[in-house]
């Protein structure tokens, strides 16, 4: 039987730790409804830039003047993996979820024969990636000095991306974040940012409405297309901060759970113990009189 | 007269406005338009500068930078790389927004060497950029206190 003074030293530890998981749940709800307020924010504009987007690519994109950030540079060889996370943990398997995504997808361009470089943003992903592909990781973006994620952060990673992307260190860019499904239920996505792929209905409607262009319709694109690379970075970044929060959610409502249950369970022990040392004091009393 | 359109000003963060109007006054890269019901289809960026909107409350001014507008027949949006309204503007946006164009600048003059373009580009963002604050009475280079 365990020392009654362990148990109860035990059930006060679970105890709190089931005050922690419970106001990280709480936060984390509120975080997420903020987050969710703020992908829900940037839908319009997401929405109306693809479907302009779309239209220009659809006209320009057949010619041999298209930029490169469209039609690509001719080969596919060098892929850059920019993969998004978070920079806490504790929010089940959000991290994972994300860096096995993308873990299948460079080894599955390295069994091409293809060259692999990836990019990190947030040190979780980093931290895993770190292990297997030491070696295939070209830059890290650290995202914990930011409180609230605005367009200029998604502007600054785009930045590297096509600094890089000028410099020729790669053909092809994808983009890893989760999206969120809901509270319990985020999915790991892949997305190609370069070249640029716009669809979605808004092809059809560029087309048929036939637009001035000022300038003209290539220098528009030049100028939008680094843009485009900012606008996906930006809606992958609010979809990955509310998969965080969902995640964390769930993941803090879980162990809070788990917490509850451990406390019972090692309540009736706790019981059981105490009962046990009342009727071995009592069988020792009642024998002692006996005894006389 | 009060044929209006749809009007929509949209940054990556936020939708700050959606209502019914009579004419936007756009800063377009190649000069400021005006456009009103029934304007030809036309895309065009914008140069860092002030929109004006005639709505059925009056003129509302914005101060946008970057992104472009797209006009129909029947509606003007405006998607901005950062928008906000004129009378939110202070000094420290302006200030930061120049420094961050001064900052472009610099490098493009680093980087580029024989081709003029991206650093006339540059020049340009930065010289429209202290046009607007002077346009919009906030003095480009000292604090205002």
């Amino acid at each position: 039987m365990a020392n009654l003074k362990v148990l109860k030293n035990r059930i006060a530890s679970v105890k709190s730790t089931r005050k922690i998981t419970k106001a990280m749940q709480m936060v984390a709800a509120a975080k997420l409804r903020r987050a969710q307020e703020a992908a829900e924010a940037s839908r319009p504009y997401t929405e109306r830039f693809n479907a302009v987007m779309a239209g220009l690519a659809a006209s320009v994109g057949g010619s041999d003047s298209a930029p490169k950030l469209l039609s690509g540079t001719g080969s596919d060889k060098v892929n850059l993996l920019v993969v998004m996370t978070s920079e806490r943990g504790l929010c089940g398997g959000f991290n994972t979820n994300i860096v096995k995504k993308a873990k299948s997808h460079a080894q599955a361009l390295l069994a091409a024969g293809k060259e692999v470089k990836i990019l990190t943003v947030g040190k979780k992903g980093r931290d895993q990636l770190k292990r297997d592909f030491s070696a295939h990781l070209v830059g890290h973006v650290d995202m914990s000095e930011v409180k609230r994620l605005g367009y200029a952060d998604a502007q600054g990673v785009a930045k590297d991306v096509l600094n890089r992307f000028d410099d020729g260190e790669f053909d092809v860019a994808t983009l890893f974040y989760a999206n969120f499904v809901n509270v319990v239920s985020q999915v790991p996505q892949a997305q190609q940012i370069i070249p640029a792929k716009f669809d979605g209905e808004g092809a059809d409607e560029g087309v048929s409405t036939l637009f001035d262009y000022e300038p003209s319709e290539e220098a528009i694109l030049a100028d939008l297309l680094p843009r485009g690379v900012a606008t996906a970075i930006f809606s992958g970044l609010l979809e990955n901060a509310a998969s965080e929060q969902g995640a964390r959610m769930s993941a803090m409502d879980n162990a809070t759970r788990n917490a509850g249950d451990m406390i019972d369970s090692l309540t009736i022990e706790y019981n059981r113990s105490r009962q046990a040392v009342i009727t071995n004091e009592l069988i020792e009393i009642i024998s002692g009189a006996e005894a006389l | 007269m009060a044929d209006t359109m749809q009007f929509d000003l949209v940054s990556p963060e936020r939708r700050l406005a959606s209502l019914q109007v009579t004419s936007v006054q756009i800063p377009g890269a190649d000069g400021d338009m005006t456009a009103m019901e029934g304007h030809a289809p036309t895309i065009t960026t914008l140069r860092p500068g002030v929109l004006t909107v005639n709505g059925p409350d009056g003129a509302t001014d914005y101060v946008v930078t970057g992104g472009f507008a797209e006009i129909t027949s029947t509606g003007v949006s405006v998607l901005a790389e950062r928008a906000m309204a004129k009378g939110d503007m202070t000094q420290e946006h302006l200030n930061e927004m120049i420094e961050e164009a001064k900052t472009t600048y610099a490098k493009a003059k680093e980087f580029w060497h024989n081709e003029p373009g991206p650093v006339d580009d540059a020049a340009k963002l930065l010289s429209d950029m202290v046009a607007m604050g002077t346009h919009i009475g906030l003095d480009p280079e000292k604090p205002n206190f």
